[in-house]
């Protein structure tokens, strides 16, 4: 799909795992995050959406909101053995100071027969963490711990 | 923060990190020490100190430097934030990083501990030379990577309840040795006796805890491993023999650290000092280093939780380290005596700890964090056994997958320059994903099997990230350590197999 806008991008980091991720909107961008995320681990291709999940998270400021959404998969995949490869985030609001942020999450149960594990992301971090609003969209920083 | 085009962002981050001329900035005080000057970053409320040689300097990061500069500016430092020579780019503080936070002014950070709490090493002796182990290798490799589950989503065999995991955040490698997994004498050979205490098992969330239940024993992935080794030089026989080591001698070492309990409780914790760190208006030139005043509830309740974690990871090692010995007596058809398999130490790599140290010649009580770093005791403290009283506390410095590990002990020297601590191993040079970009895993483990180093992994593209060339040189590393005199070389142990988790 060459007319596909890039959804995300790598950047090199001695330790970790660090990337920017795009969006038309906040809620895609967020999206594509996931996705970066879960593809340090895993060609989230060869993930079939056979489970979904609801996700609501509440944060008090956007950074927050990025680290608690990058968290929840980690807590997933261990607590209760789930990864997933589509999400849809269906909305990030803004009410009384704090973030809101309500999203529906495909995937399945980890199945080391089929699954082709690469490095695992250990925690998603704060470090030169950043959410911005450009003229032609959002972009996200943010850096895993590997 | 001029970040309006990403695009160029990030070629500037990449310009930055090829720069490598950074010496200008800093003041050379020895051949193996560079202060960083509190003029190079506003802020800064003590100097930084670089353990580094001049090779080693050539391969620091900027950013590097600049993490060193920024755990400079947290309140309550003192004396130096410092660097060791395996040093490299973290999050927050920099990996090999270690500073000492006054008891009462200072702060306390999980970004200076890190995710994984307790990340250590643990090394086993043996009466066993080289050619009892090296014609089966294979074999033995295979039942190892079977007997302790490695990678992601691996689950252990052992499944713990809720009140055995309360017992275990609390009494760490003990509980193991209660529960049948080791000997009474294992724990006398562990850094804190392998249980630190002030343990607050209601400051671990639920969420820590359903990752913990399934994940005790086993290894994880990324750089934890097995390994079986030889011992093939000895520098100083004293110690040598104090620790239980002779050349050509085999021995066993595990690294790893307290999987998703660990993690789980950083992430927790750290979500909270984010805003306690606003609370108590502490100017943070990096969100990762978050932390609070030592005395708030917000600082305690996480130090809490981080003993858990730091209790559940000797735990961890504990277990394997039963399992291993399990499969080397079913292997070898020896009883354990025979074998010999006594642990040498087990040390912390990732912790904070309040700890008393001289200062200006005072005595003062500081929360030292050694992110990246080993504690390296000196002979006579009170916090080591008896039996290594008179040379000081094993530092146990693993390789990079195929390249030597050292043993080393402790030295007054440690005390008066860096805490008592020491580095942690050989310290990466490039990342992962540009690694598998560079290598291939079936190449490395076949060049490595060249060398007579058998290696096992879940998936061959796995040894990718972890090939010798993406490591500074081990040597070089505890050269710097050894020459500044901040701990000395014991015994250098060569690989034969690894087990990669």
């Amino acid at each position: 799909m060459p007319d596909d806008p890039k959804k995300y991008e790598y950047l090199d980091h001695t330790a970790d795992a660090k990337f920017l991720a795009y969006g038309k909107t906040l809620e895609e961008a967020f999206e594509n995050a996931a996705l970066a995320m879960f593809n340090v681990m895993i060609n989230t291709n060869t993930i079939s959406n056979t489970l979904l999940q609801d996700i609501d998270l509440v944060a008090e400021d956007i950074d927050g909101l990025l680290f608690d959404w990058l968290s929840e998969f980690l807590f997933l995949m261990d607590a209760e053995n789930l990864i997933f490869g589509d999400f849809k985030v269906h909305t990030i609001e803004q009410k009384g100071g704090k973030f809101y942020l309500s999203a529906t999450v495909y995937g399945e149960l980890i199945d080391l027969s089929r699954h082709v594990f690469d490095t695992e992301v250990k925690a998603a971090t704060y470090n030169d963490m950043q959410v911005k609003n450009l003229a032609d969209g959002w972009v996200l920083q943010a850096t895993v711990d590997t | 923060m001029g970040w309006e085009n990403p695009t160029k962002v990030s070629r500037n981050m990449i310009i930055m990190s090829e720069d490598n001329d950074i010496s200008v900035n800093l003041n050379k005080i020895n051949d193996n020490t560079w202060e960083v000057p509190r003029g190079y970053k506003p802020g800064m409320r003590v100097p930084g100190r670089l353990f580094l040689s001049s090779p080693l300097l050539k391969l620091l990061e900027q950013g590097t430097l600049d993490q060193v500069a920024n755990v400079a500016a947290l309140p309550g430092i003192q004396k130096y934030s410092m660097a060791m020579p395996d040093a490299h780019l973290g999050y927050g503080f920099p990996i090999g990083g270690v500073a000492a936070f006054d008891m009462e002014e200072g702060v306390i950070s999980p970004g200076g501990v890190g995710f994984d709490i307790n990340c250590g090493v643990r090394l086993i002796r043996s009466n066993l030379q080289e050619n009892d182990v090296r014609p089966g290798i294979k074999d033995l490799l295979e039942k190892l990577f079977h007997a302790v589950p490695s990678g992601v989503g691996s689950k252990s065999r052992l499944r713990v309840n809720d009140d055995q995991l309360n017992d275990i955040f609390i009494h760490g490698s003990r509980w193991a040795v209660e529960n049948g997994y080791g000997l009474p004498k294992d724990v006398e050979r562990c850094e804190s006796q392998g249980m630190m205490g002030g343990a607050l098992v209601n400051q671990v969330s639920t969420k820590a805890r359903q990752r913990g239940r399934p994940q005790l024993g086993t290894l994880g992935s990324g750089n934890h491993f097995l390994e079986i080794q030889y011992v093939d030089e000895i520098y100083d026989t004293k110690a040598a023999e104090a620790f239980g080591l002779e050349k050509g001698q085999i021995t066993f070492m595990i690294h790893c650290g307290s999987r998703g309990a660990g993690h789980q409780i950083c992430t927790d914790h750290l979500r909270t000092l984010t805003q306690a760190a606003q609370k108590y208006k502490i100017d943070l030139p990096d969100k990762q280093l978050a932390c609070a005043p030592t005395d708030s509830s917000e600082a305690q309740n996480y130090f809490g939780a981080m003993v858990c974690a730091a209790n559940y990871a000797w735990a961890n090692r504990q277990v394997i380290m039963h399992w291993a010995r399990e499969v080397f007596q079913d292997f070898l058809h020896k009883d354990l005596d025979e074998l010999g398999m006594d642990l040498v130490y087990d040390v912390a790599h990732n912790v904070a700890k309040l700890e008393e140290h001289k200062i200006d010649g005072k005595k003062q009580e500081v929360y030292v964090h050694r992110k990246g770093a080993t504690r390296a005791f000196p002979p006579g403290h009170s916090d080591i056994p008896i039996a290594y009283k008179k040379v000081g506390q094993p530092v146990l410095i693993p390789g990079s997958m195929g390249t030597a590990s050292y043993v080393l002990h402790g030295t007054h020297d440690a005390m008066d320059i860096s805490f008592g601590s020491a580095c942690h191993g050989a310290g990466r040079v490039m990342s992962r994903a540009h690694a598998k970009h560079e290598f291939r895993g079936e190449q490395i483990q076949k060049e490595l099997s060249d060398l007579g180093i058998s290696v096992r992994a879940t998936q061959p593209a796995l040894i990718a990230e972890e090939a010798p060339e993406v490591y500074k040189s081990s040597s070089d590393v505890v050269d710097v350590v050894h020459n500044l005199g901040i701990a000395r070389k014991v015994a250098r142990l060569m690989p034969i197999g690894v087990v990669k988790g």
